[in-house]
């Protein structure tokens, strides 16, 4: 039979039924919906942490110190080295593939000027540190190499600093005071927002970590050093480079363990990737099993209608269809149902993400691969479910099927 | 004259196995229909006129005999096989319409067109058309079987086996739903496809034959006892209706 002709028929049948087709279509409805919805917070969830791991810097490599753990279980002792300024500057002259090296000293301190005070971070870098961080200047500039080697009393305000000290004010020019010491704003950083843990990135001030180490605070303890390559291609060749290079720095014998750790930003944000990936998974699991609800729904309807249709199937048979025409009838008509079913299920899944990120503030995402996959999904759920009542309809045999009341 | 024979069965036999029983349904039918010949099959009800039915409509198998039907001999056929004959040659008309339901009379009389196989080029709406206004329900042609009456849906159910122009018609009991007028129409619908030339046979009660048959068949316990060409043997006819026993009215439906 022609394809156009099957099309016919089924939907004929389809549209004859409207009631049968409506309650036979909802499983899949809410099935499709409810995975389309649970999918689009997942990966919105996980596009937000994307994003956030984005906005640490560009081809970021940190090392800090100490070995880390390796697959959480720690291998006996564990070996410490500190980091020098020394280290930064020998990976900057040294590596080939490194663009940009900063240190970065760290301390918390209060800021004092403007409105008041503010307790925050300051953080001793190098000029390199507003490249490898990819930050822009909202006010004024980034201090300078001249201003480094001097040792400057210069500061440059995260965007949170800048708002609580100096509201709708550009602050460049202005003095504020840190431990006693008067320190001029030379610029305001655009803001970053949170870190995937929750951390205000922009509760910070930046000054060259050699005012830092020498009028600031005294603390010339290196927290991590920062570094970035030109393409993220280069990423996993630079990390053995540094490694290679720190290795030599602090004269490390052969077999002994590092003292320090290498990693990208990525390898910093896996932890957290990784359990949003599960949280999807474990989301469209459970949607998943609506769908099968629906799945099971459609074969319900569809066995009690070859029951209920069994002197229809007769008369089909009487006129000369085959048992192959009804088979294929049948299963036609499932496969619509359940397609038709998808593509409102979409519809609503859409909607429903939509309507729920407005109401909750969450981010959903809702992609074209998750269309195709709710599609083809509900097309097999159509064919797996349709086929055993499709096949008992063409099993039947025409004088008894007629006799059927 | 010659004689161009529509089907022909030899020895055809039918046994129905309920568990242990036997029910010998029909037990060696030899018979012969020629092009264009129009013939009532009666007999009493269990004596075996649907079984030879089903099994001429190629809707059932013979548990012996030969069936010759269009000079082809039809044995081993597939399920598949009986289905594109049924479809091809056949044209069957129920005692109960066997109408889909929600569907319209047009769209019921296409329906055999759609599962036609010959590849032959069919303006399927056209012929069903066709079809309809033969039985004189041009005017019918948008309405579903609950919006007819019996006789009307009967009649969509004779286009519907009239539209693929089948070699024979067969009728079990068409008039059996039909109160007597509505059957005397419907059965001088049969009368004039007949003279238009189609082969019909049909299953009927005794009253109604002098209606409509030139050659009418009699069965009981599954053996032709009488076949009779009604022109030459008017007089036989008016006996044999008078006989309570062997022409009881049908009682199974
Ligand atoms: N499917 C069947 N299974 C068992 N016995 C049957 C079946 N169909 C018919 N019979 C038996 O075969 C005999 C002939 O039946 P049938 O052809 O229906 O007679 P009629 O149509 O003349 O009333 C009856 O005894 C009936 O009980
Ligand atoms: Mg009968």
């Amino acid at each position: 039979m022609k394809g156009s002709t099957l099309i016919k028929i089924a939907s004929q049948s389809i549209l004859k039924n409207k009631m049968r087709t409506m309650l036979t279509m909802l499983g899949i409805v809410i099935g499709v919906g409810a995975v389309i919805v649970m999918v689009a917070i997942g990966q919105g969830a996980q596009s937000q942490i994307q994003e956030q791991i984005n906005t640490l810097g560009t081809n970021m490599i940190v090392v800090t110190p100490g070995s880390s753990r390796q697959g959480g279980v720690s291998r006996g002792a564990q070996s410490y080295n500190r980091l020098t300024i020394k280290d930064s500057e020998k990976i900057k002259r040294e590596s080939l593939f490194v663009s940009a090296v900063s240190p970065v000293v760290f301390s918390r301190t209060q800021v004092i000027g403007g409105q008041g005070n503010w307790r925050t971070t300051i953080n001793g870098v190098s000029t390199d540190y507003q490249i490898i961080r990819n930050w822009d200047m909202k006010y004024g500039r980034f201090f300078d190499q001249s201003e480094l080697r001097q040792m400057r009393r210069v500061m440059v305000l995260g965007h949170t600093v800048a708002e609580n000290l100096f509201p709708d004010e550009d602050p460049v020019g202005l003095t504020v005071q840190v431990r006693n010491v008067p320190v001029e704003i030379i610029g305001v950083l655009e803001p970053k927002g949170q870190t995937a843990s929750g951390n205000d990135q922009d509760d910070v001030v930046f000054a060259p970590y050699t005012t830092v180490q020498t009028r600031l605070s005294g603390w010339s303890r290196i927290f991590q050093i920062l570094a970035s390559t030109p393409s993220s291609r280069d990423i996993p060749a630079a990390q053995e480079e540094i490694r290679a290079i720190m290795r030599e720095s602090h004269g490390i014998s052969r077999f002994a363990e590092d003292g320090f750790t290498v990693r990208n930003q990525n390898d910093l944000a896996e932890a957290e990737q990784g359990t949003t990936e599960v949280m999807t998974l474990l989301l469209a699991a459970i949607a998943s099993i609506s769908l099968l609800v629906g799945g099971i729904g459609i074969m319900n309807i569809m066995l009690v209608s070859v029951t209920e249709r069994t002197r229809e199937i007769g008369i089909r048979m009487a006129i000369g269809a085959r048992g192959r025409d009804v088979l294929t009838q049948f299963l036609v008509e499932s496969i619509v149902m359940s397609v038709l079913g998808g593509l409102i299920g979409i519809g609503i899944g859409f909607a429903g993400s939509s309507i729920l990120s407005q109401l909750t503030g969450w981010n959903t995402v809702t992609s074209p691969t998750t269309i195709m996959i709710a599609l083809a999904f509900s097309a097999g759920v159509g064919i797996f479910f349709g086929f055993y009542p499709a096949r008992k309809a063409a099993a039947l045999n025409p004088i008894e099927a007629l006799r059927h009341e | 004259m010659e004689h161009d024979i529509v089907m022909r069965t030899q020895g055809l036999t039918k046994v129905y196995t309920m568990g242990k029983t036997e029910v010998h349904a029909l037990q060696g039918i030899d018979l012969t229909i020629d092009r264009g010949e129009m013939i009532a099959i009666v007999g009493a009800s269990g004596s075996g006129k649907s079984t030879l039915m089903n099994i001429i409509g190629c809707l059932d198998y013979p548990t012996s005999g030969t069936y010759y039907l269009d000079g082809v001999h039809l044995e081993n056929l597939s399920r598949n096989e009986l289905a594109d004959i049924r479809n091809s040659k056949i044209g069957f008309v129920f005692q109960g319409f066997n109408l889909l339901s929600r569907t319209t009379a047009l769209e019921n009389v296409e329906l055999p067109l759609l599962y036609d196989r010959s590849k032959r080029k069919i303006a399927i709406r056209k012929t069903a058309e066709e079809a309809l206004e033969r039985v004189g329900l041009g005017d019918r042609m948008d309405h579903e079987p609950n919006e007819l009456s019996g006789g009307q849906q009967q009649r969509v159910a004779i286009a519907r086996a009239l539209v693929t122009n089948p070699s024979i018609l067969l009728a079990d009991e068409p008039t059996g739903n039909l109160d007597s007028k509505t059957s005397v129409e419907v059965l001088t619908l049969f009368q004039e496809l007949h003279s238009q030339g189609m082969t019909v046979l049909l299953i009927t009660h005794e009253s109604d034959v002098a209606h409509c048959t030139q050659r009418i068949i009699e069965l009981r316990d599954g053996k032709i006892i009488h076949d009779k060409h009604i022109q030459q043997e008017m007089a036989d006819m008016t006996t044999s209706t008078e006989a309570p026993a062997s022409l009881d009215p049908d009682l199974d439906s």
